[in-house]
């Protein structure tokens, strides 16, 4: 799974792209967002709040109970600030 | 038509190739977003536009797409641009053409609305006190949502 960050989350994560094989249990965004905050201290603060994170699944903005699946591109961000 | 781009427009070269050879246009709305010189009483050196390359597109061709379900409209245009800015420079330009201004008002007036709160764009603000990410403005929620019922 390909995964993105942007903005704020970009910088605490500290990389803006990665390319991470997921366990078998990772079915939905929320899932996922569990997992990456085990991956250590820089990932578990940055989606240490939720209500800060929007997440797009393949280019579209999905809710957290969305599902994720082996090849999509997963991107997280801050609500955006554009205009 | 959307253009997601580094470099600067000219807005009087845009608006005329918009409505050149289409007689049927009766007006023309356009909207322009400048970089400010001071936010929360802090005075800005300069702005930084970071993007989702190819969600930017994606975003902003269904809100485009959205206009012309809602709006009779002959022509959109959405420039905005992304990188390094200073105040007083462009960021974005917004221009709908219609046979009558209502539809061209309402339409641009959408188009903003909704860019602001769907767009994946991030600034990123340098002030005198360092570099901060500006947060979403509830307001521009606000803004948004009125187009929702419709």
């Amino acid at each position: 799974m390909k995964l993105l960050y942007f903005a704020w989350l970009r910088q605490r994560i500290g990389t803006a792209e990665e390319v991470l094989e997921l366990p078998r249990e990772v079915a939905t965004v929320a899932e996922l967002v569990s997992w990456l905050k085990t991956r250590g201290p820089a990932y578990a603060e940055a989606l240490k709040n939720p209500k800060l994170v929007r997440v797009a699944v393949n280019r579209e903005y999905v809710p957290f109970e969305h599902a994720v699946k082996p090849g999509d591109e997963v991107a997280f961000f801050p609500p955006v600030t554009g205009g | 038509m959307i253009r997601v781009q580094r470099e600067d427009f000219d807005v009087g070269q845009e608006l005329a190739a918009l409505t050149r050879d289409r007689t049927s246009i009766g007006g023309v709305t356009s909207f322009v977003g400048l970089v400010r010189d001071v936010a929360g009483g802090e005075k800005i050196a300069s702005m930084t536009l970071e993007h989702y390359p190819g969600m930017t597109e994606k975003q902003l061709a269904e809100i485009e797409a959205e206009a012309h379900r809602r709006w009779p409209l002959d022509a959109v245009l959405v420039i905005h641009r992304y990188g390094a800015l200073k105040p007083g420079d462009r960021i974005v330009l917004v221009a709908t053409a219609s046979a009558h201004r209502d539809a061209a008002f309402e339409a641009c007036r959408f188009l903003i609305d909704w860019l602001k709160t769907k767009a994946p764009f991030w600034k990123l603000e340098e002030t005198n006190e360092g570099a901060r990410w500006v947060a979403a403005q509830a307001s521009d929620e606000v803004a948004a949502k009125r187009w929702k019922a419709d």
